[in-house]
């Protein structure tokens, strides 16, 4: 296939898995419990969520392929994976090699969920707040395109919506923190007016 | 005989279940389930089976009992 | 000076059977009582004969639950071998004494039932939970444990641990829980066909009264058992009896006994306005009903609980809706923290009673107060919430007339004057 082709299709499909993947943060991001309100349909957002992460696995595969068949540069299956093993440009591959690993994780566990302990698929899925920043810095790291105005622009639209949604997110988080502690409170001392002198107080026989 | 049996203590109130099967779950006013405990009519079942694999806790299971209370 | 009475008044019986009043050491128990009946080395009907008269006995747990002791040892030993035998004193009710008393006059005999227990469930280990707080107790079973190491007497080994006092740290399987993992929370289990486990072996956790029950009737038989009590609840019970008395103490009785009459074992200071049974998890019972047996249906019939054996005499001088406010507050602030109805729940029903008692109200409160007992009521892993939603419905059932006084903003004119009940200090919780 023609190497220009392919290059092209390098690019447009990693800015297209970015741009995916970014929105499957930001989904992922705002699906709380309790915070939101009560007919928000948060069954349905996590189904976006989940497909729209798969439709970026889809386009990060065409990435990874276009990217390998490309004979104009040298990358092969192996630093694919393997971080910092490519020949062209070992740094930048690597790093989209660590981001690709780091999803791949979260996909596959993601797959077996119903199989393994739900602590351990969540400690795994927060491997994914990784992933996207090292996706980024691979996507402007690699350089091909970075000095366009449309795909910096790209970036900044991006980074903009992730760090709304980790604001909005670290905001509810608190919210359900302090309802909890309100509850909490009950484990002080009775409110002034339930603490009543005991009667005829034995205590003292009592006390076993 | 199908019921929803909700473990209360993996339960974080994400209210997906409701959402799916608001004809045999509804919310408390602090987002938890209420189940009544009836056994589930069989068009349900179905949907109670996705609520269960999808609950994000793992906190819903559907079980078989015989009839009369649990 | 703990009053205590180890007669039972009801029934005359030519078979002495009691908990209370044996010597308190190994040879005195032992000359008394005679050696705890274990199996001999080659005795291949022991377990049969010991488990059919386990059943033939009623014997139900003295926990609260009242769950059937042979029905639970089946399970158990179902689930395996080499298990645990709990002796379950942690005695959360704050208006309980009884399972202290027992380790420290008769700790032989609960000590006899676990051994009894584990050689039915081919246990390996005999573990006695007594809370922190529990100094005395704790030093009783200590030697207790020691007079017996070694002897025919505890085949298997017994060792005392210390769980940290909280309310539902006795519940059976927080305890299990803490065991296992040291971190006292309730599982949920909505079989209760499959036993509590301790890592992968089986654990038979039971109420120290009702080990001693095992012991007593292992030696008199079932029948003398059977003789005290009622036919749909037999035997006997101890009860502790507190609030507005001369002589709070613990008692002996038969099940099925009138509440007044258990109550007037201790002296009530006049006439009872009201009396908190089963425990601060039970239910308040109101004059129209003081004649009902302390039995589990019939205390059921009338809207209460046996739970653990426990009376509290409210006299004239209290307000029932009050102290009703102030159990609930207490038990809101012991939830394991786990499940979100009794969270958030019994807190804001805490909160509605609190306003109540004051007479602070505002229209929508009793409905919402409605509301949320009904919504607590069976939401949780173990029946914390339970307990509270009994006791609220049975106080706004006893206390009606002062319900309608403070509804509309007139409290009771004793309302903020004194209480008959005690709580432990309040301490940080350890969070699910």
């Amino acid at each position: 296939m023609n190497s220009t082709a392919l290059w092209y299709a390098t690019r447009a499909s990693g800015l297209m898995a970015l741009v995916l993947l970014t929105i499957t943060m930001v989904l992922g991001l705002t699906t709380t419990t309790r915070a939101r309100a009560r007919n928000w349909p948060g069954f349905a957002q996590q189904e976006i969520h989940r497909r729209i992460s798969m439709l970026a696995v889809v386009f990060l595969g065409l990435h990874v392929l276009t990217s390998v068949l490309d004979t104009y540069v040298n990358i092969g299956w192996v630093s694919v994976v393997v971080p910092f093993t490519s020949h062209y440009s070992s740094f930048w591959v690597g790093i989209g090699a660590v981001a690709l690993d780091l999803m791949l994780a979260v996909f596959v566990t993601s797959l077996l969920r119903s199989r393994m302990r739900p602590s351990t698929w969540r400690a795994v899925h927060w491997l994914a707040y990784l992933s996207w920043p090292v996706a980024l810095a691979h996507s402007y790291g690699m350089g091909t395109d970075s000095s366009e105005s449309w795909v910096i622009a790209l970036g900044v639209a991006c980074t903009l919506a992730v760090v709304a949604a980790l604001v909005w997110r670290v905001g509810a988080a608190g919210r359900q923190w302090e309802a909890r502690r309100a509850h909490a409170s009950v484990n002080e001392a009775p409110p002034k007016h339930l603490a009543l002198t005991p009667m005829r107080d034995r205590s003292g026989a009592r006390r076993v | 005989m199908i019921r929803i049996v909700i473990d209360p203590v993996a339960c974080d109130a994400y209210g997906y279940c409701a959402e799916l099967l608001p004809e045999a779950i509804t919310l408390d006013e602090w987002g938890y389930p209420i189940v009544d405990g009836a056994p589930l009519p069989a068009d349900l079942v179905e949907v109670a089976r996705r609520a269960a694999r999808d609950c994000p806790r793992r906190a819903i299971a559907l079980r078989e009992r015989k009839g009369g209370s649990s | 000076m703990l009053a205590v009475s180890s007669v039972s008044e009801t029934r005359p019986t030519t078979c002495r059977y009691r908990l209370l009043g044996h010597p308190t050491d190994l040879a005195g128990h032992v000359e008394t009582l005679g050696p705890v009946p274990l199996p001999g080395a080659r005795d291949r009907d022991w377990r049969e004969a010991f488990v059919s008269g386990l059943e033939a006995s009623g014997l139900s747990g003295r926990g609260g639950a009242g769950f059937p002791a042979a029905i639970k040892l089946a399970v158990t030993h179902a689930g395996g071998r080499g298990g645990t035998v709990v002796v379950n004193a942690m005695e959360g009710e704050p208006a309980s004494d009884k399972d202290k008393l027992l380790l420290i006059r008769s700790p032989h005999l609960v000590l006899d039932g676990a051994q009894l227990l584990a050689a039915a469930g081919e246990a390996r280990r005999i573990v006695v939970c007594v809370p922190e707080e529990s100094e005395h107790a704790a030093a009783a079973v200590s030697a207790a444990i020691a007079e017996r190491a070694g002897t025919s007497h505890s085949p298997i080994s017994e060792v005392l641990v210390r769980p940290p006092d909280r309310y539902v740290a006795g519940e059976e399987s927080a305890l299990a829980e803490w065991l296992a993992s040291g971190r006292s929370l309730p599982t949920f289990r909505p079989d209760k066909g499959t036993p509590l486990r301790i890592g992968r072996r089986p654990a038979l956790v039971h109420n120290a009264e009702t080990l001693a029950h095992v012991a007593m009737l292992a030696r008199t038989g079932p029948a003398a058992f059977r003789a005290h009590g009622v036919v749909e609840d037999p035997g006997t019970c101890l009860v502790t009896i507190s609030g507005s008395v001369e002589h709070p103490g613990v008692v002996e009785i038969d099940r099925g006994t009138p509440l007044l009459d258990v109550a007037s074992r201790a002296t009530p200071l006049g006439r009872p306005q009201a009396l908190l049974v089963g425990g601060y998890g039970g239910a308040w019972v109101g004059p129209a009903h003081f004649t009902t047996p302390y039995a589990s249906l019939s205390l059921r019939a009338v809207g209460a609980t046996a739970g653990v054996g426990i009376v509290v005499v409210l006299g004239p001088e209290t307000c029932g809706l009050t102290e009703t406010a102030r159990v609930v507050h207490y038990l809101a602030g012991q939830s394991a923290g786990q499940c979100g109805p009794c969270v958030y729940g019994l807190p804001a029903i805490a909160d509605d009673l609190a306003r109540l008692a004051r007479g602070q109200v505002d229209p929508s409160l009793q409905a919402r107060l409605d509301r949320r007992v009904r919504q607590v009521d069976g939401r949780g892993a173990c029946r914390h919430p339970d307990g509270a939603a009994s006791l609220v419905r049975s106080a706004l059932a006893v206390f009606a007339d002062d319900l309608r006084d403070h509804l509309r903003g007139t409290p009771c004119a004793h309302w903020d004057r004194t209480t008959v009940l005690r709580f432990p200090a309040p301490r940080p919780l350890a969070r699910a």
